[in-house]
């Protein structure tokens, strides 16, 4: 009988083992976290069972935070502090956020993101959010019994950058390793698809808490291919919640609530949609701070009515996506309906009129999102297995550009383009002897540069002084696979070269960054130099394997001084590894990674040889 | 020894380098390599590596976006043929054309000003259909190898998209 193997305490796992990864449903309203367990994908649950935790985190003054239930239940009583649908804020500024007017906080306007006064001091909804990733972070570890290995997060399809950022930041502030950020309606579309071995045209309509998406996905023999996405970052069910809400101020004839009279009602208003859901009918009684009772009534025709207006916001995305697409309704072969919000009965009509069908809803709206990040997560956490031989690819929701003359856009990326994708364009000076450029990067569809998203503004300086329109500057938008841009900007005519890299920025900087992430590590008292160390040990670890496998598959591709060269670096790396310098493990991991730079791109090649030639062009199926 | 990126993307697809093209085995062979080189087949390695699959399936995509679209395929097919298509310096079309294109605008800014939806999307379909026979014209013309002729029909295409997108943007406008 052979022995069971087990690895030295703190020295990262084998080869193939299974690595801990999770996908994680960051909502408006609801979180969950899920995994693959034995091939299946399940969410995960707390200790009283309860697999959706709700977004709402409450700073309580002796420096406690709580979250989930117990801070919902606090929400009342403690509004300014108890801070729900804090996703509504992510990368946004105070005059993007709506119904500022009837929320309790104490907002601060803070440049590109808006900020919370509470009793633990001024937080960024980047840090608020951080808290909720934590609890899923703390219940995923507790349940699978060991650090995660990486997490694929799900946002809106319809975020722009500075709302991506903002969702990776606030992964980093957490402590975990994105793997990825994915498109909530594509996560669906990845569950339902492998569920169903689907093929053909879908539509995934996805009305969360606070967002909206619908994207018009191929899927064909295991690629999942979004050919458009459309959809409103600030529409959701909590626009239901508010439209009856005012409804309820209205009817009561109620003066402006206290805070505490606000959250009461919006509570209230959030029960009846749901009530409203299954009954004809719903009675709303609700008892005041004052010690007034308010008994009203209101039935389902009436509440279909005062939110008609939000369902029809929901149609013209439809339509903008299946035109960007190339597509008429009728070529849908199914619609995937995804969020809780999608449980009302008109939305359900809306839809199936819509597109002529009614939806699928054979699965659950609410935990559909969080199936499909978990089987992501674990194919990128690297425990791909035969069985998991499909791909997804993705597209950029909305155009990217740079303002030019007159506050106009020049459209660089085109919205839906997939992704990643590069696109480079060439500017000049417009005085003799200008020798710097200042460039403005902007989000949105929009002609007028004031009507869409600013993400970052930089210069590039050190350009030689020549005639007017003689230099020539070369810009380059890099987008990658989470959707992320980066910017560099080139003067070529010279052959001096200046280049400028640009993160967009949308308030938080990387120092802020920096020193949330100190204190929150103070915080949990967590040694950060252990970690440090264990994170570089892991990355050396994998390093050596990954060469080591490419060894193995491809060593054929070196000669015997290239060979010695790697397995000298190797030796030296896993040595390092053993021992407790991390700088000296991450100066090595370099090193290694440089040694096998040009084994790679061979490998690289052979593999797109091999792609090409097992599809010789009259052989590939049509 | 590394594959050439500069390699053209008819060759990166295994493709004969023509504008008539078999859009399945494009796809097909699109789908192959994008399975080798995207970045999520990568996500579990080293940073070099994941860098690398980004810049190959950034310019796998590239090449694919340029070879689907007809226009796109003709300019690039001129581009690597070595015949100048003149997008930026040869302006002067026929007068004929230029004719026909200005009552095309108007038709659309009068169905715009309107809030005409209906016309517009009437119009859509009927330029969707005048662009279909512009597209044969180009085919014949690349299939005798008359690649001048080609560059100018290519040229008359691209008012031809301009004037869709202007169409798509009324219609946008008017939803919205």
């Amino acid at each position: 009988m052979a022995l069971l193997q087990i690895a030295e305490p703190g020295m990262s796992a084998e080869p193939h083992k299974h690595r801990l990864a999770a996908g994680i449903d960051l909502g408006t309203t609801n979180s969950l976290v899920a995994t693959v367990r034995n091939g299946i994908a399940v969410c995960l649950a707390d200790e009283e069972g309860r697999t959706m935790l709700p977004s709402v985190v409450r700073y309580h003054a002796d420096g406690r935070i709580e979250c989930g239930c117990a801070a919902m239940q606090a929400q009342a009583r403690d509004p300014k502090n108890t801070i729900v649908s804090v996703k509504r804020f992510m990368g946004r500024g105070l005059k993007d956020v709506a119904h500022v007017e009837s929320s309790p906080y104490d907002f601060i306007d803070a440049p590109g993101m808006v900020r919370l006064r509470t009793v633990q001091g001024v937080k960024s909804p980047v840090e608020v959010s951080a808290e909720i990733l934590r609890a899923l972070r703390r219940r995923a570890e507790a349940s699978l019994g060991g650090e995660l290995t990486g997490v694929v997060i799900t946002v809106p399809a319809y975020f722009d950058d500075a709302q991506r950022q903002a969702t990776k930041d606030a992964a980093t502030l957490a402590g975990l390793n994105v793997l990825r950020l994915l498109n909530e309606p594509t996560a669906a579309a990845v569950a339902y698809g492998l569920d169903n071995a689907s093929e053909g045209v879908y539509a995934v309509y996805d009305l969360g808490g606070g967002t909206f998406d619908l994207s018009i996905l191929k899927l064909s023999r295991g690629i999942f291919e979004v050919l458009a996405t459309n959809g409103d970052a600030a529409l959701g069910g909590d626009d239901f919640d508010h439209r009856l809400f005012c409804w309820i101020l209205d009817q009561a004839c109620i003066e402006p609530p206290s805070s505490e009279d606000a959250r009461l009602l919006q509570m209230k208003a959030r029960e009846t949609k749901e009530l409203l859901t299954s009954c004809a009918e719903a009675p709303i009684h609700v008892r005041l701070g004052s010690g007034e009772e308010i008994s009203l009534s209101i039935s389902r025709e009436q509440f279909e009515d005062i939110t008609a207006h939000l369902v029809r916001k929901t149609l013209a995305p439809m339509r903008k996506a299946l035109r960007d697409a190339g597509l008429d309704a009728e070529a849908v072969k199914g619609v995937v309906m995804v969020g809780g919000a999608t449980r009302m009965p008109q939305i359900q009509r809306s839809v199936a009129e819509f597109f002529g069908q009614e939806p699928l809803t054979n699965l659950d709206p609410d935990k559909v999102v969080a199936l499909g990040a978990a089987i992501q997560a674990n194919v990128l956490a690297g425990n791909r297995k035969d069985e998991d031989d499909w791909l997804l690819l993705d597209v950029i929701p909305l155009s990217l550009g740079l303002e030019t003359m007159g506050g106009l856009t020049e459209k660089l990326v085109p919205r839906n383009s997939t992704l990643p994708i590069a696109r480079a364009q060439e500017f000049t000076t417009f005085k003799d002897g200008q020798t710097a450029m200042a460039f403005h990067v902007v989000q949105g569809e929009r002609e007028l540069v004031s009507d869409c998203r600013s993400l970052a503004r930089f210069e590039l300086r050190g350009i030689p002084p020549m005639v007017a329109g003689a230099a020539r500057i070369r810009v380059t938008f890099q987008v990658d696979a989470d959707g992320l841009l980066s910017v560099s900007a080139r003067e070529m005519s010279s052959g001096v070269e200046a280049s400028v890299l640009v993160k967009p920025s949308y308030g938080l900087t990387d120092d802020e960054i920096a020193g949330m992430l100190r204190a929150g590590v103070d915080h949990a008292n967590d040694d950060m130099r252990a970690r440090a160390l264990r994170e570089q040990q892991v990355e050396g670890q994998r390093l050596i394997e990954a060469t080591e496998h490419a060894l193995g598959e491809d060593g054929d591709l070196l000669d015997g001084e290239e060979r010695a060269a790697i397995a000298a670096a190797i030796n030296e790396l896993r040595a390092a590894c053993g021992a407790s310098d991390h700088h000296r493990i991450r100066r090595l991991i370099d090193e290694l990674a440089r040694a096998t730079a040009d084994f790679a791109a061979r490998r690289m090649d052979r593999s797109v040889r091999a792609a090409l030639a097992g599809h010789k062009v009259d052989e590939i199926p049509l | 020894m590394s594959i050439d990126l500069q390699q053209d993307y008819f060759a990166l697809f295994g493709l004969p380098r023509r504008f008539d093209i078999d859009e399945g085995a494009l796809e097909a062979a699109f789908h192959a390599l994008q399975g080798e080189v995207h970045p999520d087949r990568h996500a579990h390695l080293p940073d070099a590596d994941r860098r690398r699959a980004m810049q190959w399936a950034t310019r796998v995509n590239e090449a694919f976006r340029t070879l689907r679209k007809p226009l796109a395929r003709a300019l690039y097919l001129l581009e690597v043929r070595g015949v100048d298509s003149g997008l930026e310096t040869n302006t002067a079309m026929s007068a004929a054309f230029l004719m026909e294109q200005m009552e095309w605008r108007e038709a659309v800014e009068e169905a715009r000003a309107g809030g005409e939806v209906g016309e517009l999307e009437h119009l859509h379909q009927r330029l969707r259909q005048h662009g279909r026979s512009v597209l044969a014209e180009l085919q014949a013309q690349f299939a005798a190898d008359d690649l001048q002729a080609a560059a100018d029909t290519a040229r008359r295409m691209m008012f031809i998209e301009k004037l869709q997108n202007d169409i798509d943007e009324a219609l946008e406008a008017l939803e919205s």
